[in-house]
């Protein structure tokens, strides 16, 4: 390695070229050293320890979860809401290969990417929170508890995070320039397309449907039947709303990547799906009235839990609405980026709502669970991770450019 | 009718109405309320109005399962303080006893002894993703610790809060419940450690049929000495424990709005969605994605015609 650096016409290695972005050990070295890579190494300085402590002394001394609080923000936060979230690579892929919107087509592979990684650290969270975490196959391959809708969702996480890896495939494969391999799974992406969408609508339902067997400790106005239908409707909405936030904010921090850079073309994609998430968003909040009719819990919004209800309802969901189809009308791109955060923050907030602040809500308030901060540590240490891993990938894989040694996916 | 007329529209929304043109088998008939259960299953009749409070049967509990904190029985006796904040079942306790006031006399106080109520249809059964949980024809809902994984759905979805985690346990923490003493009750005569060392004869054991006759004779042949309600007789669909108390169950610590619904009948209806939506969905998906294929090639062959026109018009 050493005898190629030395010469005059530098010419990188395999491992150089694909791991070290065509630079030698030391550059690539020196070149990591930015603020945000500070901020990230004294996050994980901090958080790494807190994992081992986790994996050593068990969840009582590291975690504020109780007998009568069993689920906290490793629940609540990390699977549910990252779940939610993560729904963008099964929403985009729907619009691009189902129904044929070409326009979208440049959006398939970062939001798959979100998608399988929002999966994969929802899932290495949920390892920190299972009692016995090395047992995470057993549902799959010890017992199969078919009556749980836990197995459900266990299994079609696991199916679904498959189906992503399917969809990401062509740009690893791309990157490593492995041309067979390529068209092998350029072929395989419908199908994972189509049963990544029977997954997706059936996983994200029935995470809510978790909440089912619990009427007697979910507020009224959060419970209902039609739980598995909100859970669905909102990760649709969440999907949209972070493929707004994450296609703004990578052809920003990677525009150097995009070669013929076509901001307005970008602007317009956003006006689209800011629309098609003011309209999810009408529909799921007509959803939302009509399961407060159905249980008829109109008293209820009259006590502090209401006006909480309200605030979310409203506030995050009405709202978000109505001022994004106003943004869509009148061309205001930049709002609509804008209120998509709020309507990520409003998910987040939903999410939340039904795994902690209305849960167990019949208990006296010692009895409640606030988080330990080493939950919060673990949960902000994962997510970093998460974002590392995201932009090592970025750097490397063909995902926001065409490869030129390859024709583009036809959509 | 009215509930199953609810669960009719919630497949149409969610199924997009293919899932009642399909039929979706069971899921009608899997009802709890049309499930007899095991006729021979063993009950335990709790008379809040006779017990002293001495709490043998928590020691009796904690020798026969070996659980850790065990103390000498007349330690649990003397104890008073530990009544002034109402317990529930932890790691190392599966059932504890608790004191209320009684409004009817104010110098005899209530005694409820609390544990596992062995549901007929248990919550934590249809949670487990594991299937670590057993409902036993003997009545015993007990728990396999060799499957468990510890996501402890089985605490959130108990309503009646009574199983705990073994939270400081690092490596192999289980979840922990009464287990009805399952090998001692399946043998012949055998009855629970609990029900074995009481003195004043607070519970009974024997089979639930006979347990319900005995629990609505009592309240007949004692009038006034019962609120008319055996808690567990219809609460979530029927438990194998059953209690009798002289003041409304929501004054001693019971809920009294459980309804009367199996807790797993509640999933039910989603569960039977699964399968339709793996024949619905790939269908109308390749149905929708035909229609673009056939689209796209239109527009390709316009787009030719219009080439050649041009080319020949030149």
């Amino acid at each position: 390695m050493d005898a190629t650096t030395a010469t005059t016409d530098f010419k990188p290695t395999w491992v150089q070229e694909k791991l070290f972005l065509g630079m030698t050990w030391k550059e690539y070295l020196r070149s990591n050293y930015t603020p945000f890579n500070a901020v990230a190494a004294f996050i994980l300085a901090i958080g790494i320890p807190v994992i081992m402590y986790r994996l050593l002394y068990g969840l009582g001394p590291s975690t504020n979860l109780s007998d009568n609080n069993p689920w906290g923000i490793w629940i609540g936060f990390d699977m549910l809401c990252g779940v939610a979230l993560a729904a963008g690579g099964f929403v985009i892929g729907t619009a691009v290969h189902l129904f044929g919107m070409k326009d979208y087509g440049f959006l398939f592979r970062p939001a798959v990417l979100t998608g399988f990684l929002g999966y994969l650290f929802a899932i290495i969270a949920l390892t920190f929170d299972l009692g016995r975490y090395y047992r995470i196959p057993y549902p799959m391959v010890v017992s199969w508890g078919v009556n749980s809708v836990l197995f459900l969702v266990a299994w079609h996480v696991a199916l679904y995070l498959g189906c992503q890896f399917v969809e990401w495939c062509p740009a690893i494969w791309e990157w490593l320039n492995l041309k067979k391999l390529r068209k092998i799974f350029v072929q395989a992406t419908l199908a994972a397309t189509i049963f990544g969408v029977c997954l997706s609508m059936l996983h994200q339902s029935a995470l809510g449907s978790i909440f089912l067997l619990m009427p007697e400790k979910l507020h009224p106005l959060w419970y209902s039947e039609y739980i598995p239908l909100w859970f669905f409707m909102s990760a649709i909405v969440g999907g949209l709303a972070m493929t707004i936030i994450e296609s703004m904010a990578s052809h920003r921090i990677f525009t150097h990547q995009i070669k013929n850079s076509d901001p307005e073309h970008l602007d317009r994609v956003t006006l689209g799906l800011g629309k098609a998430t003011s309209v999810t968003l009408f529909a799921y909040f007509f959803m939302k009235v009509i399961g407060l009719a159905h249980g008829n819990n109109w008293h209820y919004l009259d006590t502090p839990y209401g006006y909480w209800y309200l605030v979310e309802i409203i506030g995050f969901v009405l709202i978000p609405a109505m001022v994004l189809m106003y943004a869509v009308q009148n061309n205001h791109v930049r709002m609509v980026r804008g209120w998509a955060i709020v309507v990520v923050i409003g998910i987040i907030l939903n999410r939340v709502n039904h795994s902690i602040i209305a849960f167990n809500w019949h208990l006296s308030w010692e009895d409640r669970y606030v988080p330990h901060w080493m939950e919060i540590v673990l949960t902000v240490t994962i997510i970093t991770i998460g974002i590392l891993t995201f932009r090592w990938i970025m750097n490397r894989m063909p995902i926001l450019y065409d490869h030129p040694d390859f024709e583009p996916e036809k959509h | 009718m009215m509930d199953s007329d609810r669960r009719t529209f919630l497949k149409i929304l969610a199924g997009a109405g293919i899932t009642t043109a399909l039929g979706v088998p069971g899921s009608a008939s899997a009802d709890g309320d049309l499930l007899p259960g095991y006729p021979d299953q063993f009950g335990v009749l709790v008379d809040t109005t006779v017990c002293i409070g001495c709490r043998r049967c928590e020691w009796a509990c904690k020798e026969w399962n070996k659980l850790r904190d065990q103390k000498a029985l007349k330690e649990y006796e003397k104890d008073q303080a530990v009544f002034q904040k109402a317990r529930r079942t932890n790691a190392d306790t599966f059932t504890v006893v608790n004191r209320f006031n009684n409004p009817r006399d104010q110098t005899k106080p209530i005694y409820v002894k609390k544990q596992c109520m062995h549901c007929y249809e248990p919550g934590c059964a249809s949670s487990c993703f594991v299937k670590a949980f057993t409902k036993r024809p003997v009545g015993a809902v007990t728990y396999d610790a060799s499957l468990c994984v510890g996501c402890r759905y089985c605490m959130a979805a108990c309503p009646f809060d009574m199983p705990a985690y073994q939270y400081d346990n690092a490596f192999t923490p289980e979840v922990t419940k009464c287990n009805f003493c399952f090998d001692r009750i399946s043998k012949e005569g055998g009855v629970p450690a609990c029900v074995g060392i009481c003195p004043v004869e607070t519970m009974t054991f024997g089979k639930r049929t006979d347990l319900i006759d005995l629990a609505h004779k009592k309240i007949r042949d004692n009038r006034g000495r019962y609120v008319n309600h055996v808690y567990g007789e219809s609460e979530v669909g029927g438990t194998s424990w059953l209690y009798l108390s002289s003041v409304p169950f929501n004054m001693i610590g019971f809920r009294t709005d459980l309804g009367t619904v199996p807790i797993p009948t509640l999933s039910k209806p989603f569960l039977s969605l699964v399968s339709p939506v793996f024949i619905a969905i790939p269908a109308l998906a390749m149905g929708v994605y035909s229609f673009k294929k056939r689209r796209d090639k239109l527009e390709e062959e316009e787009i030719k015609k219009a080439l050649e026109k041009k080319k020949e018009s030149k």
